[in-house]
């Protein structure tokens, strides 16, 4: 193999699994190491600044970053990073002076945002400060999007919200409440300089089947029933409810009926655990207050009696799996009829452009999804851009995040007519962790801890008050573990080959075996004949130019590193060394900056 | 040294036949100077003992004084051991051996505790052929009191501030030949291809198996114009016999049977595989064993590998008749027959 380009910033960010999987490449050791110190505001701007909304986030956060730990690799659990973002934002200090401010003097350029979600208020966020003026009209009476409509107040507070959304609002943005826009063509004709649309994705999917239009007064869709609970429009439910899907929006729906009056609440899937759509904590959350979850059983028809739902009509499903658990083969075994007083449909949700005429130049596709260029977020009209859920349909909120900030980056280049696929590159910065002999900038010992277990308010206090937080956030003692589980990835090991002696004695300490000095050859085989072989293919192998004395290279595996140092505190010579790793990720205020600077 | 012990972490890790990973093989956290060639025989050891499943509590570890000898705290930690005198361990070793000769012997030493003030003790244990294994962590100097030349720095070698050795180094690999030795092998500790089966090999081999390994001391004697760096042995080192051991359990497949090899059966049944590399060279040639290392002497080459094996010799075990249930196994009558049987012994000098 040839030597690593570690000189290509991907290459350390990849090691950083967690860093690397989010969305917005939130840098997450760098703030657990913050936690840790107890700088709990500073780990919180170290947050704002890539998500936005650490507070929501650290709470209704669908977490790419957990399964990407590394931790989950070396142990059972990942890093509860989550959980953390949540300790950051719920002990730091007050913000307000600390987040971007209204700048002195616009710079007269208008942006229009439509809706008031997460994409819009991050384009928001990322422009304001910078001069423009932005508009964000919202058809509901309150901003937030799904963030508030669709999230019961049970997992994210109002005020979580408010506070977030304010710090964003302050900076000079101009929100029309209840401003339903209805053309897009006179959105055109309107003086602005450019649009962006954030409008989500707000259709749910019904179910037409047989006695849906006899038992309508008591079939509900998913999303638009759980607006009505958070405006406070519906305040309750029967008493047995059955909720079609088992996405995460199946799991708000069967918790709030619960808090709206429900004692028997059945969540109904058509296939078997393993291909539900919802998130395993969610899942688990709904178990948690003795929600049912039935498999196998896929809707036939409601039955109503005397024009009243009574029940659903359900076919008994089996399935043939094969090794790679894909489906081969469905039988239908029967059938049943489960009783019940209202039916919730949660069977996913679509984007809907309905205000947008498609005689103005704006394309979709034959699904009706608008195009949209996955780098620049520009649709085909210059200048009119889209983010979040109506751009590539239902994601989560880190997405809408991370959009907003590329698409905030593809406004200021359209207003300053540079080319907007001409971005400026992500970067490394590394430099040497080390303070002393055998003392490092990080706590570079292994914790042997478990992930901590999310205290929760007991149940029958819970179910009494829809707005009442389940997760109470992690006990003093929690942080302390869980701040210690993180492996600090991005203090990266570094390798000079000129200064390495082939004493072994890095490859001899290893507690993973991930170092290995050998024969140089193919990927494929040199994966077969390191210390430990090399078997999770998605991990890089670091190889370095030919050793001095031997000609051999050495080969780290990335797979299992705990970063523990080890390996740079046996080397005699320094070869190895632990150097933290900023991952620089551009934003809008960079290239600004950047072109300031030329 | 670290800051800290090595974190177990062997979820990944395969197990022997007794169920244990490679970890259960260590010991505490050395404490010698980072990249010390001692902790990477450390590593051949613990990985060695591994392999041939060895039970921690068949063993013995036994040392005397010195950077090496601290070694055996770095191993096997569910193992016996002591810590003796400078130069003393293989009186040790025989007393214990006398005694209980079912386990495995494991001496760790250097060059100042074996060739100079333990040189008689290193020459009776070889003339007993006591039944051991003993590494000689060769690095030639003193590391424990700030580098001064052992008996084994070659003439002509650097000190740290540059003066050179005018002394003759003594060989231990020549000595334990002229001593009649019946397993002699020299290694390097930054190759454990070579150093892995050896101690593997050394720990079967029914009799006294020395080998000595260079290994450089890091802090002392690795720089520019020393015979006994890490540079100075890669450019000289030529292993002149390649070793693997293929123990009895295992199967004798067509990767370790190839054709030229010669094959050494060894007492229990293991087996010695060795392939000649460039040389026509005979490890059970002793005198040829004796000449080569003379000869490598002038060439510079570092010439390594298992240099002479005898499998059949009478180790100190048979040659003295001695017990062969463990004293500690035997019952209490056997052990103190009483006071009739000692009059009857001390009958036969009336």
């Amino acid at each position: 193999m040839k030597p690593t380009n570690t000189g290509d910033p991907d290459y350390f960010h990849k090691v950083v699994d967690c860093q690397w999987a989010c969305p917005a490449h939130t840098p997450v050791p760098e703030y657990i190491r913050l936690i840790a110190q107890g700088e709990f505001t500073e780990a919180y701007m170290v947050n704002r600044r890539s998500n936005v909304f650490p507070g929501i986030l650290g709470r209704v956060c669908d977490r790419p970053c957990e399964p990407a730990c590394r931790r989950g690799r070396v142990e059972e659990e990942p890093v509860a990073i989550c959980r953390l973002k949540r300790v950051a934002a719920d002990h730091r200090d007050e913000v307000s002076h600390l987040v971007p401010q209204k700048p002195a003097h616009t710079n007269g350029r208008k942006i229009a945002l439509i809706g008031a979600g997460p994409a819009s208020l991050t384009v928001a966020n990322d422009l304001a400060p910078l001069g423009y003026e932005c508009t964000i009209f919202e058809a509901m009476h309150r901003p937030g999007g799904l963030m508030i409509s669709n999230i019961p107040s049970f997992r994210l507070p109002e005020e979580v919200l408010d506070e977030e959304i304010g710090y964003i609002l302050n900076m000079g943005v101009d929100l029309k409440l209840n401003h339903r826009i209805e053309s897009m063509k006179a959105m055109l004709e309107a003086d602005y300089d450019a649009i962006f649309i954030g409008s989500g994705a707000p259709k749910g999917k019904d179910l037409k089947i047989e006695g849906r239009e006899e038992a309508d007064a008591n079939i509900h869709i998913g999303i638009d029933w759980l607006e009505s609970v958070a405006f406070e429009h519906i305040e309750k439910i029967g008493k047995k409810v059955l909720i079609i899907g088992v996405g995460n929006t199946a799991m708000d729906c069967c918790r709030s009926s619960l808090r709206l009056g429900a004692d028997d609440v059945k969540v109904m899937a058509r296939k078997p655990r393993e291909f539900f759509k919802a998130s395993p904590w969610e899942l688990e959350d709904a178990e948690d207050e003795n929600v049912e979850i039935l498999v196998n059983h896929s809707p036939k028809r409601f039955v109503t009696e005397n024009g009243k739902l009574v029940g659903m009509e359900f076919e008994l499903m089996e399935y043939d799996l094969d090794a790679r658990g894909n489906i081969t083969a469905t039988r239908n075994t029967g059938t049943t009829i489960i009783p019940c007083d209202d039916v919730i449909l949660a069977i996913g949700q679509e984007n809907a452009f309905p205000w947008i005429e498609r005689d103005i130049g704006l394309e979709f596709d034959k699904w009706g999804v608008p195009i949209v260029d996955t780098t620049t977020y520009q649709s085909t009209i210059p200048g009119v851009f889209f983010g979040g859920d109506s751009a590539f349909g239902p994601k989560n909120i880190i997405w809408a995040v991370e959009h907003g900030h590329q698409a905030a980056i593809s406004i200021h280049k359209h207003c300053e007519k540079t080319d907007l696929a001409a971005r400026m590159p992500r970067g490394v910065n590394l430099q040497s962790a080390k303070m002393g002999v055998n003392e490092w900038m990080y706590s570079n010992d292994y914790e042997r801890g478990q992930r901590g277990v999310m205290p929760l308010v007991e149940l029958k206090a819970r179910l009494g008050n829809r707005k009442i937080e389940v997760e109470m956030g992690y006990t003093a003692e929690q942080i302390h573990t869980e701040v210690q589980r993180c492996l600090n990835c991005d203090v990266q090991t570094v390798f000079d080959p000129p200064l390495c002696k082939e004493c072994d004695a890095c490859i001899d300490i290893c507690p993973v075996d991930c170092l290995s000095i050998v024969e140089n050859g193919d990927e494929g085989e040199l994966r077969t004949r390191l210390k430990a072989p090399a078997d999770n293919l998605d991990q890089a192998l670091y190889v370095s130019a030919p050793l001095k004395d031997t000609g051999r290279v050495m080969v780290k595996d990335e797979d299992l590193c705990l970063h523990c140092g080890l390996c740079a505190e046996r080397c005699p010579t320094a070869a190895w060394d632990m150097q933290d790793g900023d991952i620089l990720i551009p934003h809008v205020d960079d290239e600004a900056r950047r072109v300031a600077a030329e | 040294m670290t800051s800290m012990s090595k974190p177990l972490i062997d979820k990944h890790l395969p197990r022997n036949k007794l169920n244990l990973t490679v970890r259960d093989y260590e010991g505490s956290m050395s404490t010698l100077c980072a990249g010390c060639g001692h902790d990477s025989v450390t590593a051949a050891l613990v990985q060695a003992f591994w392999q041939l499943d060895l039970p921690p509590h068949s063993a013995a570890k036994i040392s005397g004084i010195g950077c090496s000898s601290k070694t055996t705290a770095y191993f096997m930690g569910q193992s016996h051991g002591i810590n003796c005198v400078h130069g003393r361990m293989p009186s040790v070793a025989t007393g214990a051996n006398a005694v209980n000769g079912d386990l495995h012997y494991i001496g760790i030493s250097g060059d100042g505790d074996s060739l100079s003030i333990g040189f008689g003790q290193f020459a009776h244990a070889i003339r007993r052929n006591l039944n051991m294994l003993y590494v000689l962590e060769n690095n030639g100097v003193y590391g424990l009191t700030k580098g001064q030349f052992s008996a084994s720095a070659d003439i002509g070698t650097k000190s740290k501030k540059g003066i050179a050795n005018e002394q003759s180094p003594i060989d231990p690999c020549v000595q334990a030949l002229t001593l009649g030795a019946g397993f002699v092998a020299r290694a390097f500790s930054g190759d454990k291809s070579q150093l892995v089966p050896l101690i593997q090999a050394g720990l079967m081999h029914k009799g006294f198996a020395l080998i000595d390994v260079i290994s450089p001391c890091v802090t002392f004697n690795d720089h520019a114009g020393s015979t006994k760096s890490y540079a100075h042995t890669f450019k000289y080192y030529h292993p002149l016999v390649h070793t693997d051991f293929v123990a009895h359990h295992e199967e004798i497949t067509a990767d370790t049977s190839e054709g030229g090899a010669i094959t050494v059966t060894m007492h229990d049944g293991g087996i010695l595989k060795l392939r000649k590399t460039d040389d026509d060279y005979d490890p059970r040639d002793r005198a040829q064993a004796i000449e080569t290392l003379l000869l490598g002497d002038r060439s510079g080459e570092i010439r390594t590998g298992l240099l002479y094996v005898n499998e059949d010799m009478a180790d100190m075990h048979a040659a003295n008749h001695l017990p062969k249930t463990p004293l500690n196994a035997l019952p209490y009558e056997a052990l103190t027959p009483g006071r009739a049987a000692l009059a009857k012994l001390q009958g036969r000098w009336k």
